[in-house]
């Protein structure tokens, strides 16, 4: 008998590997991504956080001599499959890059543009007051929504970044070192944003910044890189447990600053 | 909020505690009534129930070790974990105690009693009021109610000093009366200890506000050998 009250999962990963060019980047990655949590992926540069990233959004696609082996399933469907279509995953699976880049347009027109293009029918004015409150920016931002994005600072643009995202609806939101280059305050922000909105949406985040893994996710999954320089899976688990008692050596290795 | 999810974290820790304490209280006060009254089921009560406060101190232990993890708390979030984690320690031996206390009441049995016990329920109230204060004084960041608590153990270990006193002379008038005059001795011990770990609580409390690490030493009880 299943347990209704059991973790759903939104992803998952199966033997998933990456190839740039001849260059193996990934190898056999497997993992289930929890509904509503935030699942933090850590390790030493060059692991494939962001290329295993990449993955769940197909956005490897856009990299020319990218290829991937082994399954991505959402909600149980293939998403490499054939027939699906990459521009509809990415609205249901959004993406936040590390620097904010929010387009060259008003507050307002940054929000809406995910709508327009979907064909959204609605009210475009709630819409979009509905994702600037849902990112925490509408009280800085309601009274001058026609200003240009580039007015505001690395925080606020990486906010609007999120509410932008977060307008076309999207189940799962990816998250690339989201917060690396923005100062102490802003990124305590966007930490407890993420907090927040993890009670909706499902976020995976790729951090390098392990205090940060281990104060705003659910779940963290360490990488590392093999001898060929290939990322592969060290172990994933609950946050607490991971980061008070890690099951691998390498991972304690790791997170207490002994890896070389 | 920044840090909403941290902070609900430290205030459910706190409230655990305050609970905790609220349980030693009481297993401290129904051990001197098993004692005063001997009943014996009441005694059996307290020594079972222990073990649930040993769960709970374990319990809030490893959530502090958890926070000071996946945290990183500094300044004053540092020193509430680290007062909380003493705390929760010193909580754990004074339901030790308590559980002596009952221990002993089943050894006495039906014996017939040495004396009214007249000093020992005195040291038994004021370390309980020491204990209570102590963790209102925690729970208010009260400094100033925390160093009245820190004064109020001189009482205690006086009256601990007339306790001994008068069952030496006991055990000296009358051999036969050395075992139940032992229990007592240990009874008096025991109630003087908590005494000290509520000073330890308010210590605490006062290292939590002021950063600044305290230590009461007054002098121990006259001609008594301090033994834990």
């Amino acid at each position: 008998m299943t347990d209704q009250f059991a973790d759903k999962h939104v992803l998952e990963a199966e033997a998933v590997n990456v190839w740039y060019g001849n260059f193996h980047a990934l190898r056999d990655v497997g993992m289930k991504i929890k509904e509503n949590k935030v699942t933090a992926l850590i390790g030493p540069s060059g692991c494939g956080k962001s290329t295993f990233l990449r993955c769940f959004n197909r956005m490897n696609d856009l990299i020319p001599g990218a290829r991937m082996q082994g399954g991505i399933s959402f909600y149980g469907n293939d998403i490499y499959d054939k027939d699906t279509d990459s521009t509809e995953i990415r609205s249901k699976i959004g993406m936040v890059f590390q620097k904010p880049n929010p387009f060259p347009k008003s507050i307002y027109e940054n929000v809406a543009f995910g709508l327009k293009i979907n064909g959204y029918t609605g009210n475009l004015d709630e819409a979009v007051e509905r994702s600037l409150v849902r990112s925490a920016l509408w009280d800085e931002v309601k009274d001058r929504l026609r200003k240009s994005a580039q007015t505001l600072s690395g925080g606020q643009q990486q906010r609007l970044c999120i509410a932008r995202a977060l307008a076309v609806e999207p189940e799962v939101i990816l998250m690339d070192e989201p917060a690396s280059a923005l100062d102490p305050i802003a990124t305590l922000a966007i930490e407890q944003l993420i907090r927040e909105l993890s009670q909706s949406v499902t976020i995976l985040i790729v951090t390098h910044n392990m205090q940060q893994a281990a104060r705003v996710s659910d779940e963290t999954a360490f990488l590392m890189v093999d001898d060929n320089r290939a990322g592969y899976l060290v172990e994933h688990g609950v946050t607490d447990q991971i980061f008070t008692e890690p099951k691998d050596e390498r991972t304690e290795a790791y997170i207490t600053g002994r890896f070389s | 909020m920044v840090r909403a999810d941290f902070d609900r974290d430290l205030k459910i820790l706190r409230d655990e505690m305050l609970m905790l304490g609220g349980m030693v209280e009481k297993s401290i006060s129904l051990a001197l009534q098993s004692l005063q009254s001997r009943d014996l089921k009441l005694a059996e009560e307290v020594v079972n129930g222990d073990d649930y406060i040993d769960s709970k101190c374990i319990e809030i232990e490893e959530k502090c070790i958890t926070l000071i993890a996946t945290q990183q708390p500094l300044a004053i979030d540092l020193r509430t974990i680290l007062s909380y984690l003493h705390i929760t320690q010193e909580l754990e031996r004074m339901g030790d105690y308590a559980e002596g206390v009952a221990k002993i009441s089943k050894a006495m049995g039906d014996e017939p009693p040495l004396k009214p016990l007249v000093d020992i329920p005195k040291m038994g109230a004021k370390a309980s009021d020491m204990l209570r204060r102590s963790l209102d004084s925690l729970l208010n960041r009260d400094v100033v109610s925390a160093r009245a608590v820190l004064s109020d153990d001189d009482e205690v270990d006086d009256l601990y000093d007339s306790v001994y006193k008068e069952l030496i002379a006991f055990m000296i008038k009358d051999p036969n009366s050395v075992k139940r005059a032992t229990y007592l001795i240990w009874v008096a011990h025991d109630l003087e200890r908590i005494g000290d770990r509520a000073t330890n609580i308010a210590e605490r409390t006062i290292y939590l506000v002021t950063g600044q690490l305290v230590e009461n030493r007054p002098a121990g009880p006259s001609g008594v050998r301090d033994i834990d």
